[in-house]
């Protein structure tokens, strides 16, 4: 369905509830350019009340680049929600309300009551999101003072654990946002050693100092795009072929792979990229045998030997 | 969408709410211009079927009915919209109020909800409502629905209606026919569930929907109601958890070596294994089962000392691995 009908039908009260706007603003609003609202506007001007004569017609008035409703043909209020629009929002509203430090909780649930009050809407909705942060004292610190940071626009100098090279690196940072995705928070920021985007995530961000500098991420710095998850396959990344025990299933849920084939006794042949041998060898390590290398070769045979190296090590330290 | 058709749309739309009297079709094809372009009758039909499916698609409370005269009621069927069920109720929010409702349009990564989201808010901009999105947010939570069976789920809970759908759980390992009256669809932590009546298991229970294999299949009325007490983000966060007991762990890790397990831990002192130096450390963890994979995942870099229980878990994954 096409979204033209619904803007028309909006159109005609937001203007009156704006005498003299800008046409600029009033497409910014719609999400739409000037040229379309302005087409819009054109055929709003055609519509009317049954006589449809002069002044049965909606009449619109543009002064410069400003609109005023002239007469609203009995147009003067929009649409009630739907269910659905009602639910997308107060679900979304409901779930920043119980995420500590988005927004205030206060302020929620009083727009919440508002807008169940205009929408009337009465039975439970079919949808509910707990983002379900779960944040340890250290992280809750940590979070302050980035939301701080932000505000306030400076840069910060954090220590930060790199799990996928099991590396510990200082960095300074330009803060862009804080993001909350599959229950973990993240900064986003422009990292001068890296100088690129990168996610933080708040509990690996050993410490934080706020820096007197101005926080300034360069002008091509683009938030990062996680509408197809955190994790985006590139193509020059490894890619293993493996095979996962029943026990070894979440495997293929947490991380992102391809081409699943089932197998008998509810084993999975999953293909998994990886952009660092190090991360691989330990998550699969820590597998045990419920995970089981078909290829490459050689990640196969490393962890072999790192298992056999540790057995070698713990029998040191029976015979101790 | 032609524009000779939404122009007709919005012409229908006035000239229906103008009206406190049902108007019969023949006469809305009389005064609403448009349809007199219609060469005939049948056409005309095609044309006003279409045009009241797409109205009552976008929510617009069309009623059908008759009028009542001095001769009775009117021998055909008339149409008109009561404004008080139009209209959106009158709103005003507080400068934080509708920033928060700015943010929250912003939530879904979602293809349905997105767009329900932003039909959302140029209503209330309509009604008034100053919603500004132009600002960028500090914080911002981000709900994605990629999995295939949210919107079939969705459109059963709204609908009540039970569905059937092939389900996989991984241990112990089965694929199995559920069938289940849908409740409500939960997003925690970022994962998708359905929570519902388990008309097998006849007690509520939640499915995960990156689990569902294939096609939800609606079968039938849904009878057992939702139980008014239950709180479905609760059921969800409370079903299948690791009770979270934290346990301290004495282990040994290489010189210079597992970062991320010497970040978490208190240094005791300096001792050499085999050929090898180190420190003993202490560090508290969450989640014994969990910790077994990730300290076993150091291989030869860490050796736990205490407990033994770890110590033994974490040994057999290695003996397993080396095999």
């Amino acid at each position: 369905m096409s979204d033209r009908l619904p803007r028309l039908l909006a159109l005609v009260p937001y203007l009156l509830a704006r005498p003299g706007i800008r046409v600029e603003d009033a497409a910014a609003d719609f999400g739409v350019t000037e040229k379309q609202l302005r087409k819009d506007l054109e055929l709003l001007w055609m519509c009317g009340l049954p006589g449809y004569g002069p002044g049965d017609l909606i009449d619109l008035s543009f002064e410069g680049d400003t609109i005023t409703v002239a007469f609203d043909a009995g147009m003067s209020r929009p649409l009630r929600l739907t269910g659905a629009e009602a639910t997308a929002l107060l679900v979304a509203l409901r779930a920043l309300g119980e995420t500590p430090g988005v927004v205030d909780g206060e302020a929620v649930r009083r727009a919440v009551a508002k807008i169940e009050a205009a929408a009337g809407l009465a039975q439970p909705a079919g949808v509910v999101v707990g983002l379900g942060v779960r944040e340890g004292e250290d992280t809750a610190e940590v979070r302050r003072i980035v939301q701080n940071a932000l505000t306030a626009r400076k840069a910060l100098r954090i220590t930060y654990y790199t799990a996928s090279k099991d590396q510990i690196t200082e960095r300074t940072v330009d803060p862009m946002r804080l993001l909350i995705v599959e229950g973990r928070s993240y900064l986003e920021a422009w990292c001068r050693r890296a100088d690129a985007v990168r996610l933080f995530r708040l509990d690996r961000i050993d410490e934080v100092t706020q820096l007197d500098e101005r926080a300034a991420p360069p002008p091509y710095a683009e938030p990062t795009d996680v509408s197809s998850g955190l994790f985006t396959p590139q193509p020059d990344q490894l890619v293993a072929t493996l095979v996962l025990e029943p026990d070894a299933r979440w495997l293929a849920e947490y991380y992102p792979v391809e081409s699943v084939e089932e197998l008998e006794g509810g084993r999975v042949r999953v293909r998994m990229r990886y952009a660092d041998r190090a991360w691989m060898v330990r998550l699969l390590l820590g597998q045990g045998g419920e995970v089981h290398v078909e290829s490459p070769t050689d990640l196969a045979e490393q962890l072999r030997t790192r298992a056999r190296q540790a057995l070698e090590l713990a029998g040191n330290l029976a015979s101790t | 969408m032609s524009i000779a058709r939404a122009e007709r749309l919005v012409n229908l739309v006035l000239c229906l709410l103008s009206t406190r009297q049902f108007l019969s079709a023949d006469r809305i094809r009389a005064i609403v211009p448009g349809y007199a372009d219609a060469p005939n009758t049948e056409a005309f039909s095609r044309m006003f079927e279409r045009d009241k499916t797409e109205l009552r698609e976008l929510g617009i409370p069309l009623e059908t009915g008759r009028n009542t005269g001095f001769d009775g009621f009117d021998p055909v069927d008339g149409y008109r919209i009561a404004r008080r069920d139009y209209e959106l109720g009158d709103i005003d929010l507080e400068p934080d109020e509708a920033a928060a409702v700015a943010l929250a349009a912003r939530l879904w990564d979602s293809p349905e909800l997105t767009g329900a989201a932003h039909g959302a808010i140029i209503k209330l901009r309509a009604a008034g409502v100053d919603v500004d999105q132009s600002s960028p947010a500090i914080v911002e939570p981000k709900v994605r629905t990629a999995e295939p069976s949210f919107s079939p789920l969705l459109a059963a809970v709204q609908e009540g209606k039970a569905v059937t759908f092939s389900y996989r759980r991984p241990t112990p390992a089965e694929l199995r026919t559920r069938t289940i009256e849908p409740w409500g669809v939960v997003s925690w932590r970022g994962r998708w569930y359905v929570v519902g009546h388990d008309r097998d298991r006849k007690a509520p229970r939640c499915f995960r929907l990156s689990r569902i294999v294939g096609d939800v299949r609606i079968i039938g009325r849904a009878e057992q109601p939702r139980p008014d007490d239950i709180n479905l983000l609760d059921f969800v966060a409370t079903t299948g958890n690791e009770p979270m007991h934290t346990a301290m762990a004495r282990v040994w890790v290489a010189e210079g070596k597992a970062a991320g397990v010497r970040r978490r831990a208190k240094v005791l002192g300096s001792r050499r294994i085999g050929h090898i130096q180190g420190d003993e450390v202490e560090l508290e963890l969450r989640f014994p089962e969990s910790a077994a994979s990730w300290l076993a995942g150091f291989g030869p870099d860490v050796l736990v000392l205490e407990p033994e229980v770890l110590r033994k878990s974490v040994y057999e994954r290695l003996l397993e691995a080396a095999k």
